[in-house]
């Protein structure tokens, strides 16, 4: 497999809090890869870094042969890296339908054009998506008034319109109860075969992590202290002793 | 449906106004005029507030800027009216623009106070230059063609444009545009990842609010047939964001109805009290704490509790 995400030294600090400090990170084509590591190890940032959302301080992050340090988050998407976030990002007033809607007319480019109404614009690819995150019956509703559950898949709906070919994912079942935990998982399995999609996502059930990532590395202080398969990390003494605990069975 | 529906309402509207001079009350006609001049000059500011989600204190600027620009060349430079009219909206657009290249930059209350800088600093020079604007004589005496000399055509040439300003902005805020404009307002950071340039689309934004400002502004001189520096002050920004915010920010109607009805009720107050500045603090109040999606908000709880009962 052809390497998709290649991340050299990559640093970040906030008012001298080192956030991100010396990464070294590469992501094949078609992997399923999740970061771990406790709350404030730095994931969030590492996501961050990576679209645009901040800046690094050092470090260079290539995809697929382009610099991805010093371009805006919207120029990023265009290459083809879509993200959700771990808190709820959606555009709240408006329905559940324009949220991917508008998505939509965005990646096609169409958001300049001030003379064809934007509600005509792309249904029947709107409607496909809601289908495919199971939101048909909820198109017409606000989407702020959605469940939380819901608006999460909502918020996967609207990163997968832009058609990504590497989604970041951002604890996709944080606050989910177990059967929406169970249901979201399956659906992003069955989406990221079905399109052939990289997955790098970060998440704290270990029981989602270990149950679809196919590598995992851990984030500590900023650090990656381990990478590799769910087995190797899983055995190592470094990431037992500051994240999974020594009695822990997964 | 409910575009079909406003569309007939909008035809409604326009024939019942075209029917005004026929009730023969100069009086009627030349608030009808204004109120019309108002609600363009409310709808443009809209489209920074109600679309873009970036609060504009300083939008008197470009209808001052239309309305002088207008005034110039029709007075100064004897401009036909038919290139007049257009060159004053390319001069309160271009204006629009380069103030909005640096207010986009900033969001929330610094967006705000920087438009309001701008504005203050538009007043300024039409306050200290005197030779083109009349500085705080005023411009007067605005040459109006003699077509137009007459307060009843006056009054269809302002329906007419009016009705032209509406539906442009109409087609613009319902556009692909428009709609990517409301989700930068719920959610700019979000309408980034996406891949839309929110601060381009902004100051698009900008410009087109400036534009349509300019036409009002444009509008208001020729019926008044002349432009004051308090066209440009920020107390002329604060009503049309009172009229916005009366009608309804997240309605493409409300700040039609609020400017009809702000505008009215100043006409009838002051025909009591000379404290109208005290009685618009009064609305302010009530918008803020009991109105905050405006008299269009309000309409559609009291049916929505209606056809729920």
């Amino acid at each position: 497999m052809s390497t998709m995400l290649k991340i050299t030294g990559l640093w970040k600090s906030f008012a001298g809090f080192v956030a991100i400090q010396d990464v070294h990170f590469k992501l094949d084509a078609g992997e399923t890869h999740a970061v771990i590591g406790p709350n404030g190890a730095g994931k969030t940032t590492f996501f961050d870094l990576i679209t645009g959302r901040l800046r690094p301080d050092r470090g260079a992050v290539d995809f697929e042969g382009t610099e991805l340090v010093g371009r805006a988050p919207e120029r990023i998407v265009r290459l083809g890296i879509a993200r959700s976030f771990q808190r709820i990002n959606i555009y709240p007033r408006l329905s559940v339908f324009e949220n991917v809607q508008v998505a939509l007319i965005a990646h096609a480019g169409q958001h300049w054009n001030l003379f064809t109404p934007g509600r005509s614009l792309h249904h029947g690819e709107t409607a496909d998506l809601l289908r495919l995150v199971s939101l048909d019956e909820e198109a017409r509703e606000v989407a702020g008034e959605l469940s939380y559950g819901k608006q999460k898949q909502l918020e996967l709906a609207i990163a997968l319109a832009a058609q990504p070919r590497l989604l970041l994912l951002d604890e996709p079942t944080a606050g989910m109860s177990p059967q929406e935990t169970a249901d979201t998982i399956a659906l992003i399995r069955d989406i990221v075969r079905a399109r052939g999609l990289t997955l790098l996502f970060t998440e704290h059930d270990m029981s989602v992590v270990f149950g679809i990532a196919e590598r995992i590395s851990v984030l500590h202080h900023g650090e990656i202290i381990a990478s590799g398969t769910p087995d190797a990390v899983r055995n190592d003494p470094e990431v037992k002793r500051v994240y999974l605990g020594e009695h822990t069975h997964v | 449906m409910l575009t079909r529906k406003l569309s007939t309402a909008a035809i409604v509207v326009v024939l019942v106004l075209a029917l005004l001079p026929l009730a023969g009350s100069r009086y009627a006609i030349d608030l009808a005029t204004q109120v019309l001049i108002y609600c363009l000059f409310a709808l443009s500011l809209n489209v920074l507030i109600g679309y873009a989600g970036d609060v504009s204190f300083g939008h008197a600027a470009y209808f001052a800027i239309g309305g002088y620009a207008c005034a110039i060349l029709l007075t100064t430079y004897r401009w036909p009216l038919a290139l007049a009219l257009p060159a004053s909206l390319v001069v309160a657009g271009i204006a629009a623009a380069l103030i909005g290249y640096f207010c986009v930059r900033l969001t929330q209350t610094y967006f705000s106070m920087l438009a309001l800088a701008f504005a203050m600093l538009v007043w300024g020079v039409a306050f200290k230059w005197k030779a083109v604007t009349g500085g705080d004589d005023g411009f007067t005496g605005i040459l109006v063609p003699r077509l137009l000399d007459n307060p009843t055509r006056y009054f269809y040439f302002t329906l007419g444009s009016v009705a032209v300003g509406v539906a442009l902005l109409w087609m613009i805020c319902h556009s692909a545009f428009g709609l990517t404009l409301l989700a930068i307002r719920e959610n700019t950071g979000r309408a980034g990842f996406i891949g839309v340039d929110t601060r381009k689309m902004r100051w698009a934004a900008f410009a087109v609010a400036g534009t349509f400002a300019g036409l009002a502004g444009a509008l208001f001189g020729m019926y008044n047939r002349g432009m004051y520096i308090e066209n440009a002050f920020w107390t002329e920004s604060a009503q049309v964001l009172i009229m916005v915010l009366l009608g309804g920010i997240y309605s493409f109607v409300g700040p039609l109805i609020g400017a009809a009805v702000l505008y009215l009720l100043q006409v009838f107050t002051n025909q009591f009290t000379p404290y109208w500045p005290m009685v618009l603090g009064l609305i302010l109040l009530a918008v803020v704490l009991v109105l905050p999606d405006g008299l269009v908000g309000l309409a559609k709880r009291v049916s929505g509790r209606a056809s729920r009962a």
